[in-house]
């Protein structure tokens, strides 16, 4: 991550992304009823912000209050034994059982699909919900693996060379999704 | 919430000495995080899955060595226990040829206690696999220094600014060793506390206070750490009798009432109640002793975690 990445393009600001998360809460809103049932999981670091301003948009449209919790994939990760020094654990937060109920995973950016693999092995460990369904803001394309979000606020065609930054109030101080370039050199 | 940049780096983890603030913090974070893993329905993560750790124990421990083996399971290791009796020592092989031939077995990495201070460093001269020094013999003793650390912490909220007192054994303890350095590191103030006869020369170079009474050690204490009489050491004359000792340095809650209001006791066992602490005061409500046990396991999984990244250069 600490190769030379040049801003190209932004793809949302502020206002869009406000847009297309309250999209995507009246989109989890249609298919799941029981809403107090429903738990949104936030995938570190920004599924977080993601799951809760989803869930800040129920409670504006529907009075109800979804729970929010928190997955740290880290410790499931896929290539820990290729990459140079252990990544920073932070911590899984389940407020509650996950045996039996509907669970809207949230991250930020869908691109290899292994972070959502490595966050259904995780919940696994947790217990057996009734279905787990997927909401990301950003589909960039080039999976690696056999997954598809339920919920997409944007898909945006990329190449590899290009980065996804995602920013929100909460984590970064502003909220908008730009597209990074890799330098010339690096790669 | 500013994130931790600091990345591990080091094979090894021989002692506190020559950690910084910022690896103890790196250790004592992590920690907190592999806390959690112990409260889940399934206390198992995948994450050391297919690594192979070896379990040295050349010296007794029931407490250290389970601690150990239950990081290591719940983070999915495969390990193997080797223990001094029966073992090729015995039999009269060199400790380089005995690491030597574990390296042959390629592990990933080995946790070792051993009677001979300097026994882990030399080992991880010599192997490629990551070292943990589980205690050598009075020299360190860094996870349980790094437990210690992590329990005060979470009782504390901080380690900086805290008054602690360690009252024992000092000359003979790799704990005291291992605290001082970490609990000075942190910017905690540390007074050790026992009989002449059991404390170290020019120990206050090590930035400690000394003293000589049991009052003036845990004075204003915000920390107490009491220390196993090691009873085998008392045919060395180092005090006159069990009973003696336990009237001047055991602590009882009466004389606790010249620490803070809220001290936490702590105590690395096995414990001699009756010795050097009471045992109104082991099962009080200032004890966290227990807890110290429990943080144990999460404190392992942070630096089994940490030291299983480090690969060497090819």
């Amino acid at each position: 991550m600490a190769k030379d990445l040049k801003p190209k393009t932004t793809i949302l600001d502020a206002k869009q992304m406000g847009r297309i998360i309250r999209r995507m809460a009246g989109e989890i809103v249609e298919r799941n009823r029981d809403l107090p049932e429903l738990l949104l999981v936030g995938i570190r670091t920004r599924g977080v912000p993601l799951a809760e301003a989803i869930a800040a948009e129920i409670e504006r449209m529907e009075g109800v209050k979804v729970e929010v919790g928190i997955l740290d994939i880290t410790l499931y990760r896929d290539d820990l034994s290729t990459i140079a020094a252990q990544p920073v654990v932070k911590g899984t937060r389940l407020p509650r059982p996950i045996d039996g109920i509907a669970l809207v995973l949230c991250d930020d950016v869908l691109y290899t699909g292994r972070t959502v693999r490595a966050a259904l092995d995780e919940l696994t460990d947790f217990g057996r919900p009734k279905s787990v369904q997927l909401a990301v803001l950003i589909d960039r394309g080039h999976r690696e693996l056999p997954i598809q979000a339920d919920f997409i606020g944007k898909k945006v065609p990329t190449s590899q060379s290009e980065v996804i930054e995602v920013a929100f109030e909460s984590t970064d101080g502003t909220e908008q999704v730009r597209i990074l370039e890799l330098g010339p050199q690096a790669g | 919430m500013t994130p931790t940049t600091l990345r591990w780096t080091r094979k090894d983890l021989l002692g506190i000495a020559e950690l910084s603030a910022a690896e103890i913090e790196l250790l004592l974070d992590t920690a907190e995080s592999f806390r959690e893993v112990g409260e889940r329905p399934i206390k198992k993560v995948p994450t050391l899955r297919g690594k192979t750790v070896l379990n040295l124990f050349f010296e007794a421990s029931t407490r250290t060595r389970s601690s150990f083996e239950i990081a290591e399971k719940r983070l999915s290791a495969d390990n193997i226990n080797f223990s001094t009796s029966g073992s090729a020592l015995e039999k009269g092989e060199t400790l380089v040829d005995t690491a030597l031939n574990l390296q042959a077995m390629a592990p990933d990495l080995v946790v070792i206690r051993h009677g001979a201070p300097g026994v882990p460093h030399m080992l991880a001269k010599r192997i490629k696999a990551g070292v943990i020094n589980a205690g050598d013999g009075a020299h360190e003793h860094p996870t349980q220094a790094l437990l210690d650390a992590y329990t005060i912490r979470r009782h504390k909220g901080k380690l900086a600014g805290l008054r602690v007192a360690i009252v024992g054994d000092i000359e003979h303890s790799r704990v005291v060793r291992s605290n001082i350095h970490l609990l000075t590191k942190m910017g905690a103030q540390v007074v050790v506390g026992g009989p002449r006869t059991l404390m170290p020369p020019a120990i206050e170079k090590m930035g400690v206070e000394v003293a000589y009474t049991l009052a003036d050690a845990i004075r204003d204490a915000d920390v107490v750490m009491m220390l196993r009489v090691q009873l085998e050491r008392q045919g060395r004359m180092a005090f006159p009798s069990v009973r003696e000792y336990f009237q001047l340095f055991g602590l009882t809650t009466e004389r606790l009432k010249g620490a803070k209001d809220d001290v936490i006791i702590m105590h690395p066992g096995p414990m001699n109640r009756g010795v050097e602490i009471a045992s109104e005061v082991a099962d009080g409500p200032y004890s966290v002793i227990l807890e110290q046990v429990t943080h144990g396991v999460s404190v392992r999984m942070a630096v089994l975690y940490l030291l299983s990244g480090v690969h060497e250069e090819p």
